[in-house]
């Protein structure tokens, strides 16, 4: 008996129309667990680093994580990944929501699908029946009203629905796949769903997920729920609110902004306002967000509230579900003041399927070019006037790919090098070719410097946790943080604790504190943990992401062991993690990934220090066993049991056999 | 003859549907504790609980799931509460032949709430216990009631569910075949 997971896959071909369910290898999950680790393991092995990511041999995992459909709170997980049509590196998108669990009841672990189907099609897997349907019906709908129209066409309101929009269809490079309250949005994962004709996945399951050690297992989740419950009632002091809790920011239960709308930057990533969080802006935001918000939601069995169903007549928006930080996204890139424009276009752009991070600031690029005269009244026929228009107008074109929204629909790095006339110039906030949040500071902040650069995710949220973002302001508040730290890994205890307790004092400015050792132990850390919470399906809201949360080195460990039957203590689920991230980092690295892409925007930081900054990369791939081009040295990959991966990486030329890297 | 008075407590579980945020973990952890092992496999098609969960709607309904009937009614009601409107029979606790809600998902045998009975005793039913939102609150109150008649048992409901399915003839002959057999089986 296989506990935990199914121990069966679905392979859809598209091209075929074929549907197989086929046993998985139970070593596989002894390797790397599952989720992001054996996804990267599929398209490692079969998807060659030639592939272009549109066409009908990439690959698309739907995948459950190791823990999805037990009653781990949290886990509900789903891990997209595939090779993304915009970075052209390994992309791995993950949405909570119910999918994962209720695809776990109906008997499986992962969709994997491949090929093309020559209409527009979506899949229905009902426990053991799966079947193939015509969506051209479907064609043009909203990701949320597909979900709706399937449920009721199926007569199944308990199936659990993710869908592509108009976006996905056609094909934009930053097209998101929705699913309720969640969505799987960063690296334009729906284009890929689109360019197979598939426009959505509904499951309903009615099967048993079985644990191994049942009394230790839901001892361990009580333990979890009594964690949370502990830090609902003790908020970390001295940090702004919006960081205090756990779960993901709880921008839907919070109203106060000071720290997003005066942190970040405005526009096309270019101003700060810190004047902007004035008493008048508090009422007002507080104002529409009670109107907006109808009730607090949570994702598949976990007692948090990161959404919202948002419903706001007066706005003309249908009910959505919204959470965390795309309230702010379009509001701060439009530059507009009003948190009402937030709830507006967010519901729309939710319908067409974009991702609520890229979007807003693809347009606020365009608006930029606009304003500089590289676009024209010629590109942008009847451009409103009002930055807010502006935005509806461009979502628009670019969800139908039309005019000049068919350029711009490939994200700022492309549309910048398609556009020319010195557009380059205003793409300043991009790394791999990928938007990202749009933060720009003083001084080089090295721990953060080492996560940008080299986040394969290519989003900053996405490797950090865990870790204050700032110095305490007093002594008493750091020495109240560290003392019940348990999250801190062993034989790390002593030194991350006297990092937080100094962390402040004079002495300890960056970007020549912390020493360089330490930021790599740090930084590793916190990219271990999403890597675990990847592969277990458990949201980084309640383990990576906050600081003090619930899941951490030490009981993971225990609650995967209980779960799967399998023996992993600390230093096992760490190399599991480690033998993931490198896998990612070798397939990318085998489609062209090098150090020079491992570059934070130029304006990122004003103060840079070029060649410091070198020596702490040098160090940090160090650290991880890579050479100095940022490749995993074969010593690395084979101590990993990657022996195959150091093998194709030679063969190719890529390592040498000696293991050095070009 | 008058039937004796009798204390009794009355376990209720108070369903404040506006704490709702529709995590289902009810679900999650009453199928956990009703499997075989006990936690050791997990199904809310299993559970005992259920919730009707229209987001778009805002309708987030925790029902348990209460007795079986062998045939369904011959109406339907929508209720239609702030302007949403219920499907007929969500409020409904009745494991019934007009849909799939509070039976085994294979042998489509009769589910029903059993306040996680065990031995010992739960504080709370754990589906409370795993609602940290408070949407349910265990409540005790103390009753004086006409002498209860004896309640079937799980088994017994069960056996109805089969008689009803398959008539009564069959399932005491499938009954006579088994005792039969585990009787050989024993002398052998």
């Amino acid at each position: 008996m296989r506990y935990a997971e199914t121990g069966y896959n679905l392979e859809i071909d598209l091209s075929k129309g074929s549907i197989e369910r086929v046993p998985t290898d139970p070593k596989l999950t002894e390797l790397h667990l599952g989720g992001l680790g054996t996804n990267a393991r599929i398209i490692w092995d079969r998807v060659p680093p030639d592939v272009d990511p549109l066409s009908p041999d990439n690959i698309l995992i739907f995948s459950t994580g190791l823990l999805c459909g037990t009653p781990a709170p949290g886990a509900n997980r789903t891990i997209v990944s595939t090779i993304s049509p915009q970075t052209l590196f390994m992309h791995f998108s993950m949405m909570g929501g119910f999918l994962a669990p209720e695809l776990k009841y109906a008997g499986y672990d992962k969709v994997v699908i491949k090929g093309k189907s020559p209409s527009l099609v979506y899949l229905w897997i009902n426990n053991d029946k799966v079947e193939i349907r015509d969506a051209t019906h479907l064609h043009g709908k909203g990701a949320l009203e597909t979900a709706e129209l399937i449920r009721q066409e199926l007569g199944e309101p308990r199936a659990q629905v993710a869908a592509i929009g108009l976006a996905g269809e056609n094909s934009v490079y930053f097209a998101s796949i929705e699913h309720g309250r969640s969505s799987a949005s960063r690296g334009g994962i729906g284009a890929v769903m689109g360019s197979k004709g598939l426009k959505a996945i509904a499951v309903r399951g009615t099967k048993d997920v079985h644990v191994a050690k049942p009394e230790r297992f839901f001892e361990l989740c009580n333990e979890v729920l009594k964690y949370i419950e502990f830090r609902a009632k003790n908020p970390i002091k001295g940090v702004p609110p919006i960081l205090a809790g756990i779960g993901s920011p709880q921008e839907m239960a919070i109203h106060d902004e000071e720290w997003h709308t005066t942190s970040f930057a405005w526009g096309n990533a270019r101003h700060r306002r810190k004047g902007f969080w004035t008493k008048e802006v508090e009422e007002s935001w507080r104002r529409s967000q009670e109107r907006a918000v109808q009730r607090l939601v949570s994702c598949y069995n976990c007692p948090m509230k990161c959404g919202a169903i948002i419903s706001y007549p007066a706005l003309g928006v249908s009910r959505y579900m919204m959470k965390c930080y795309s309230k702010l996204t379009y509001v701060m890139a439009a530059m507009a003041d009003d948190l009402d424009f937030g709830f507006s276009i967010a519901g729309l752009a939710q319908e067409y399927g974009v991702d609520g991070y890229s979007t807003p600031q693809v347009m606020a690029f365009a608006v930029e070019l606009y304003e500089a005269g590289i676009l024209t009244d010629a590109d942008l026929p009847g451009f409103p006037k009002d930055n807010k228009e502006r935005f509806f107008y461009l979502l628009e074109k670019i969800v139908r790919r039309e005019g000049i929204g068919d350029v711009l629909a490939k994200g700022v790095y492309w549309a910048a090098r398609e556009i020319g006339k010195g557009a380059e110039a205003f793409d300043h906030n991009t790394i791999k070719r990928h938007e990202q949040i749009p933060i720009k500071l003083g001084m080089l902040n090295p721990i953060y410097f080492v996560m940008w650069a080299t986040g394969e995710k290519a989003n900053i949220t996405q490797i950090e946790g865990q870790l204050p973002q700032a110095p305490f302001p007093t002594k008493e508040l750091r020495e109240d943080f560290v003392k019940d730290w348990i999250q801190v890994p062993t034989g790390k205890e002593e030194r991350f604790k006297k990092f937080v307790l100094e962390w402040g004092d004079p002495g300890t400015e960056f970007p020549f504190y912390p020493p360089i050792d330490l930021i790599c132990e740090l930084v590793d850390w916190q990219e271990t943990m999403h890597y675990i919470d990847d592969s277990t399906g458990i949201c980084a809201g309640l383990s990576s992401f906050p600081l003090k949360p619930p899941y951490h080195i030490h009981n993971l460990p225990l609650i995967i062991s209980a779960a799967t039957g399998l023996e992993i203590d600390e230093d096992g689920l760490w190399e599991i993690a480690r033998r993931n991230r490198t896998l990612v980092r070798a397939v990318n690295v085998r489609r062209g990934l090098r150090r020079k892409d491992e570059k934070p925007p130029e304006d990122h930081w004003k103060k840079r220090f070029p060649e410091y900054e070198a020596k702490i990369l040098d160090e940090y791939y160090e650290y991880k066993g890579w050479n100095k081009e940022g490749i995993p040295k074969k010593e690395t990959l084979e101590r990993l049991e990657l022996d195959f991966v150091a093998q194709d990486l030679v063969r190719r030329g890529i390592l040498e056999g000696n293991g050095e890297g070009k | 003859m008058k039937p004796e008075k009798k204390k009794k407590i009355v376990k209720t579980i108070r369903i404040d549907v506006d704490k709702c945020n529709g995590c289902r973990a009810c679900e999650v952890v009453c199928s956990a504790f009703h499997a075989a092992p006990k936690y050791g496999n997990n199904n809310p098609g299993r559970a005992r609980i259920r919730v009707i969960h229209e987001p778009l709607k805002n309708i987030f309904l925790p029902v348990y799931a209460g007795e079986y009937t062998a045939a369904e009614c011959m109406g339907r009601d929508k209720y239609i509460i702030d302007g949403k409107e219920y499907d007929e029979c969500a409020f409904c606790r009745a494991s019934c032949p007009s849909r799939e809600a509070f039976k085994e998902p294979d042998s489509e045998l009769p589910l029903k709430c059993d306040m996680c009975e065990s031995d010992p005793p739960l504080e709370k039913p754990l589906c409370v216990q795993w609602c940290l939102n408070d949407a349910l609150v265990y409540e005790e109150r103390e009753e004086e009631v006409d002498e209860e008649e004896e309640k079937p048992e799980d088994a017994e409901l069960a056996v109805e569910a089969l008689i009803d399915k398959y008539g009564f003839d069959k399932v005491s002959d499938v009954l006579a075949r088994i005792a039969a057999a585990k009787a050989a089986s024993k002398k052998a």
